[in-house]
């Protein structure tokens, strides 16, 4: 269980995480909505490690343990994954080799055997064709050379191989065509499972078509402002934020 | 009022190197008459000092500080260090001290090599390379290694070992000499090893005559208290190929030179590196590419990897003669500096006196980007490891293009060794 309390953050001197208090039980789904600039992405950087941001209050537990105390490779090996929305290009950095170094990484870390290369080329080869990506995604350099979705599908790639625990997407919808977007969906729905919970962060309803949260919270000026069922994403597809951020305010 | 001035280290260091050669020139074997031409030019003009423009950045000082010996007749022993050599399935000529040692090399290939005199030849820039005039006046022994017309040679591995004790420093210059005839192909792989005090100043020239190709791998690796100052000469004629790859990581202070002259139309020269280095260590990489006929190629990708407080230097020159139109010329250099105290001099030189060519250079210095780092992490990866794989990417561009597996691997071993020692 994922338990964020009070949780304030700032970057450069700038505050931006004002005080988020959100608790996402094992096995559910919540999506996080919100006007540009609420502070959405900062709380998956912040719950992943990313430098540069000071926690200033608060804290997160995943399983009552304190995570942001930890190293970033530490919380990916206790499970939390991060899905970028800008995936980061990684010329000479082959595909296979990274995913296959991380996955042994979080194994070793966990006191799991390796996987040689012919046990993960197996795992590899059978979720890339699963997500339609190309044969030669896991020959190619780490997301050089692919179109925002073929970024986007590598996220999911490798979210599918590390098992997370609990994955924070961050706008992994945006950019996707329709086809795409239902296989995204399906990638997530493909792990729901007791021991799975995820941090949706979207802009659009669409994508909570396909993959039903159990909870939806919007998040405005870097704090939690409003939290409900999927009807919530459906009243702020048809009215905006403004109503809501401004009756908060 | 003029006082005359005390003589400098470098003038010292000169002096040492010709009272060396004054007392042992009756024993040199070869002809005395070329000796002694060089060992003139050496006498006025000494050892290159940063007044020079091609040796602004690297000090020849503290090599002149030393106090070297002449190694000792007998041979040295050199089983550690041959344990230390990676092994790859190739015969092999080994260099002890810069001495030809037939009890352990196994030179059954169908190069025809001759050893047991160092393979001198014209000086090819005298006035400039003094270095190269240091050698020809010291020269003890050396490879002349032929491969005939039309024949494929396969690869055959140069070693040559260091065995300098830290309180009897050692000097020695090997000369070698490679000529590949014309259709033939060759893979030379060289690999500098030793340990304790020494200076390595080796000359290889190589003839690669028309449509033939040599590879040249080279690891230098020398002992961490080493000198390693060596030169090569590349002459290539119509259609050749001198494609070679340098490592430079070991020694205190090392530079590796270069002249490659395209002397054919359809030469090509491939003069690509990496300098990985270290603690206080001091690490050059200087090529001249002279394009010398119409029609030819030259492609240059270093990279440099520097941490704690190494210097590292790359200069770059591609000359461009007159008639030598359509020439393609590339380079590319690029530094990652690992730590603050970390320092690079790279001066890229293009000098074009033809109208119808394409050269091209870039230059780049950064440090591992954050977000690739974090990227990594947040997968799992440590901070080494994340590292690891960022600096062996930044080296794939130069290391990659090897297309010799055995060679290519034993250098990737060699990155991944030097990032073990240097990841703490």
């Amino acid at each position: 269980m994922l338990e964020i309390k009070n949780l304030a953050a700032e970057i450069d001197g700038k505050q931006i995480l004002k005080g988020i208090d959100l608790v996402v039980p094992d096995g559910e789904i919540h999506a996080i909505m919100g006007p540009n600039g609420s502070g959405k992405s900062t709380l998956g950087y912040v719950l992943a490690g990313r430098n540069g941001y000071t926690v200033t209050a608060g804290t997160a537990t995943f399983d009552g343990v304190d995570i942001l105390a930890m190293e970033p490779e530490q919380r990916a090996a206790a499970g939390l994954f991060l899905a970028f929305q800008y995936p980061v290009e990684l010329p000479g950095v082959n595909n296979a080799n990274f995913l296959r170094t991380a996955m042994n990484a979080q194994r070793r870390t966990r006191g799991e055997p390796e996987l040689n290369a012919v046990e993960f080329l197996k795992l590899a080869r059978a979720e890339t064709k699963r997500l339609s990506m190309p044969e030669d995604t896991l020959k190619r350099n780490v997301n050089v050379g692919f179109s925002g979705g073929e970024k986007k599908r590598n996220e999911v790639l490798q979210m599918e191989l590390l098992r997370p625990r609990i994955a924070v997407l961050d706008e992994t919808d945006s950019g996707l065509d329709i086809d795409a977007l239902k296989i995204v969906a399906d990638g997530v729905n493909a792990l729901r499972s007791p021991g799975f919970s995820a941090v949706v962060i979207t802009h659009y309803q669409r994508l909570l078509d396909h993959l039903v949260p159990d909870r939806v919270h919007v998040l405005a000026n870097g704090r939690i402002i409003r939290s409900g069922g999927p009807e919530l994403a459906l009243a702020l597809e048809a009215d905006g934020y403004a109503a809501i951020v401004a009756e908060a305010a | 009022m003029n006082a005359i001035r005390p003589p400098s280290a470098l003038q010292q260091g000169a002096q040492a190197f010709l009272s060396r050669y004054d007392g042992l020139k009756s024993s040199l074997p070869g002809d005395p008459g070329l000796r002694e031409a060089a060992a003139d030019l050496f006498r006025a003009g000494g050892l290159p000092g940063a007044r020079e423009e091609a040796w602004r950045y690297t000090f020849l000082r503290p090599v002149a500080e030393v106090d070297f010996h002449t190694p000792l007749p007998a041979p040295a022993d050199c089983t550690a260090l041959l344990a230390r050599l990676p092994a790859i399935d190739a015969p092999r000529l080994v260099f002890a001290d810069g001495r030809y040692r037939a009890d352990l090399s196994t030179p059954a290939t169908p190069a025809i090599i001759a050893t047991g005199a160092p393979a001198l030849g014209p000086l090819a820039r005298p006035e400039q390379d003094k270095l190269v005039a240091l050698n020809t006046m010291l020269a003890e022994d050396g490879a002349a290694i032929t491969v005939p017309a039309g024949t494929d040679a396969g690869t055959l591995v140069l070693v040559s070992l260091g065995t300098g004790a830290a309180d009897r420093a050692t000097a020695f210059h090997p000369r070698h000499a490679v000529h590949l005839a014309a259709g033939s192909r060759m893979t030379l792989i060289e690999i500098f090893l030793g340990e304790g005090s020494y200076l390595d100043n080796p000359v290889l020239s190589a003839t690669v005559e028309a449509d033939a190709t040599l590879t040249h791998l080279r690891l230098q690796d020398e002992a961490k208290a080493a000198f390693h100052l060596s030169t090569v000469y590349a002459d290539v004629a119509e259609r050749g190929t001198y494609d070679s790859f340098a490592l430079n990581l070991g020694a205190r202070l090392s530079r590796m030179e270069v002249h490659a002259r395209l002397g054919g139309s359809g030469a090509a020269a491939h003069l690509n590196a990496a300098q990985l280095l270290g603690g206080e260590q001091h690490g050059d990489f200087t090529t001249v590419v002279l394009h010398d006929a119409p029609n030819t190629q030259s492609r240059q990708t270093v990279k440099n990897v520097l941490t704690d407080r190494a210097h590292g230097v790359f200069q770059g020159k591609i000359e461009v003669n007159r008639l030598a139109q359509k020439t393609d010329g590339y380079q590319m250099n690029q530094t990652l500096l690992l730590s603050p105290g970390a320092e690079i001099n790279a001066k890229p030189q293009l000098e074009i006196y033809a109208d119808d060519v394409k050269c091209s250079h870039g230059c780049t210095v950064g440090e591992l980007d954050e977000n690739h780092l974090f990227y990594l992490r947040s997968r799992g990866l440590s901070l080494a490891e994340a590292r690891a794989m960022l600096i062996r990417a930044f080296l794939s561009e130069a290391l990659d293009p090897i297309a010799h597996d055995a060679g290519r691997a034993v250098l990737e071993q060699a990155v991944a060794n030097w990032w073990e020692q240097h990841s703490v």
